[in-house]
């Protein structure tokens, strides 16, 4: 058997350096930019994603706590100004409640000091029309018992006005 | 079904076996041809006795290299060929016509041009008949080169050449295609180049359209699946993205990651898939990131990607680093731009060492079964071959397939490194 082959790989040779020059360069900018570049950039892509999701939640969950103790800190204001209006409508009602009394003592006092007065009044009224009345009445009576048993005289009547003057009915 | 299973392995294993033993007993025929005498040559000729034992060695050289034909068992695929002749310019013509038997060898020469193992050889002697002649056989012999040196003093070298002789019984020299290591291992400038679409290029070619197919489709799925989990074939690459990712380009290139992260991928692909496919049994097995020429290409793209986006500090460091006495920087500066070339220097020499080191290593553990059983003369001898050669070549496959992960990642990561101190901002 006839070999002799010798150590070609270890000599430079220009076909097969150009051959892959040219593929390889060929590889390089058609699998490379084509497909390496955007399959790096899709995972980039992908990663951040991720990434950004992932701070999203974190976010998310810092804010929830946050809105969480907001919130309760809201109700604790809102619990104290329940109180508070309570308060003041207690107030103003015990106020107003306590005005209306007053206003109704001292109208209801008017009215019983108008109603004395008119009372008094109408007394007075009553009583002088009664004397009055009541002069008449005695002047007649005693005109008819005088002219019946007496001449009338006018000393007579003074006599009888003063006695009805010293009438005191109450 | 286990035991039928094992027993179709090692019908195939030994049909395989076969084929070689076959092989080397036809090329064992006729080699007892007498001497020829070359005339014209300033070399003196001598026929080589060759060996007829099977030589392991060498079958992992001729396994390991590249060649003309895509042998796929005991099939031949013919290739394009596209070479380049000094004087007589561009020629494309198919290895087919050579029609390629056992190891490659063409049974026909045409227009100076042969297929000597797989390998386009040409014979540049101007006697050599044009047209297609029937080649009877390829031998070698150790031919004496005379060289005259300026001072008149005349020194002789001895080299071993290939040659083909024909049915007339003459041998010619062939000459190897041009390379360019100067001589350095073998080789040189010879009378043409090829530039044939050979079985490495073939290789290149597949593993290119099959990668481009992968990552389309998975392109595809991640535009479809925006925002959502991976899923399908995305699950599988993902972690490998992640991990180049996470582990390689942000680390190291800080926030200009982005911008690399194609070049890098493509290199990690690329080198990973041939790798691999260097690795399928029965499927031609081509060496393609063990062959200098691929890893030196590749590395030219990392050292142009490395210097072209230096930045100023990167600049200032290698010509006159900062913060050190004078004397010392008349030390370093040397060493510094020494470290540009040795950067991708060493990236393609560990690369192809380790891939081409370990297709030679899966060759001979399996070319033990020849060893042990005396090239097929005996059969125990094969048995015992078998059972060593079987557990070992298992255990070299698996570790080739970690190598081949391994030196894909290490090629990026100091890729990336080299990049990573290029734009490195001042600090």
């Amino acid at each position: 058997m006839i070999i002799l082959s010798t150590f070609d790989v270890l000599k430079p040779d220009p076909g097969l350096f150009f051959w892959t020059i040219l593929i390889f360069l060929l590889f390089w900018i058609l699998v490379g930019k084509f497909a390496f570049k955007p399959i790096t950039g899709a995972i980039k892509k992908r990663e951040e994603d991720i990434q950004s999701a992932l701070d999203e939640a974190r976010k998310a969950k810092t804010e929830m706590e946050s809105l969480k103790s907001s919130n309760e800190a809201l109700l604790q204001e809102a619990r104290e100004e329940r109180g508070k209006i309570l308060r003041e409508a207690k107030e103003l009602k015990d106020s107003i409640v306590g005005e209306a009394q007053n206003q109704a003592k001292t109208e209801a006092s008017k009215i019983l000091a108008d109603a004395k007065v008119e009372i008094e009044s109408q007394k007075n009224a009553a009583l002088a029309e009664l004397k009055n009345e009541v002069g008449k009445i005695s002047l007649e009576i005693a005109e008819k018992v005088l002219n019946r048993e007496l001449d009338s005289g006018k000393n007579h009547e003074d006599y009888v006005a003063s006695l009805v003057d010293q009438i005191k009915l109450n | 079904m286990k035991r039928q299973f094992l027993t179709y392995i090692l019908v195939v294993i030994f049909g395989m076996f076969s084929n070689f033993v076959q092989a080397e007993r036809s090329d064992a025929h006729g080699h007892d041809e007498p001497a020829i005498v070359e005339e014209g040559h300033e070399v003196n000729e001598e026929i080589h006795e060759v060996e007829h034992d099977f030589d392991p060695g060498g079958t992992a050289m001729h396994h390991i290299n590249d060649a003309n034909v895509y042998s796929i068992g005991p099939v031949s695929i013919p290739l394009p060929c596209i070479v380049y002749v000094k004087g007589e310019g561009l020629k494309i013509f198919s290895s087919g016509k050579f029609e390629p038997g056992h190891h490659g060898n063409g049974h026909y020469a045409i227009d100076n041009f042969v297929l000597n193992g797989g390998a386009l050889n040409r014979v540049s002697d101007a006697s050599f008949p044009t047209g297609k002649i029937a080649v009877k056989k390829f031998g070698h012999k150790v031919i004496e080169i005379e060289k005259e040196a300026k001072d008149g003093s005349i020194t002789t070298t001895e080299k071993d050449v290939s040659t083909v002789v024909l049915e007339d019984g003459s041998e010619f020299v062939l000459e190897a295609k041009s390379t360019l290591d100067g001589g350095l291992f073998g080789g040189g400038m010879t009378s043409w180049y090829d530039f044939s679409l050979t079985k490495n290029v073939v290789s290149m070619i597949l593993v290119f359209i099959f990668l481009t197919w992968v990552f389309f489709t998975i392109k595809k799925a991640y535009k479809r699946n925006e925002g959502n989990a991976p899923s399908g074939i995305q699950s599988f690459v993902e972690p490998i993205f992640a991990f180049i990712q996470d582990e390689v380009s942000k680390p190291i290139l800080g926030h200009k990651w982005e911008k690399y992260q194609p070049f890098l991928m493509s290199l990690f692909f690329f080198i990973l898939g041939l790798n691999l496919f260097g690795q399928i049994p029965f499927f031609g097995n081509s060496n393609v990131t063990g062959h200098i020429s691929v890893t030196i290409a590749l590395a030219l793209f990392t050292a142009l990607v490395v210097n072209l986006s230096g930045n100023k500090h990167y600049w200032q460091h290698v010509f006159w680093m900062p913060g050190v006495p004078a004397f010392v920087k008349v030390i370093l500066t040397p060493v510094e731009m020494l470290g540009v070339i040795l950067k991708p220097l060493t990236l393609f020499i560990r690369l192809f060492g380790n891939i081409a080191a370990g297709h030679m290593v899966i060759v001979i553990f399996v070319a033990l079964i020849f060893i042990f059983g005396n090239s097929g003369h005996s059969v125990p001898g094969s048995i015992a071959g078998v059972a060593l050669s079987v557990p070992l070549t298992m255990f070299m496959m698996a570790l080739e397939l970690l190598v081949a992960f391994l030196q894909a990642f290490v090629f990026t990561i100091l890729t990336a490194v080299y990049i990573g101190a290029a734009i490195e901002e001042h600090h």
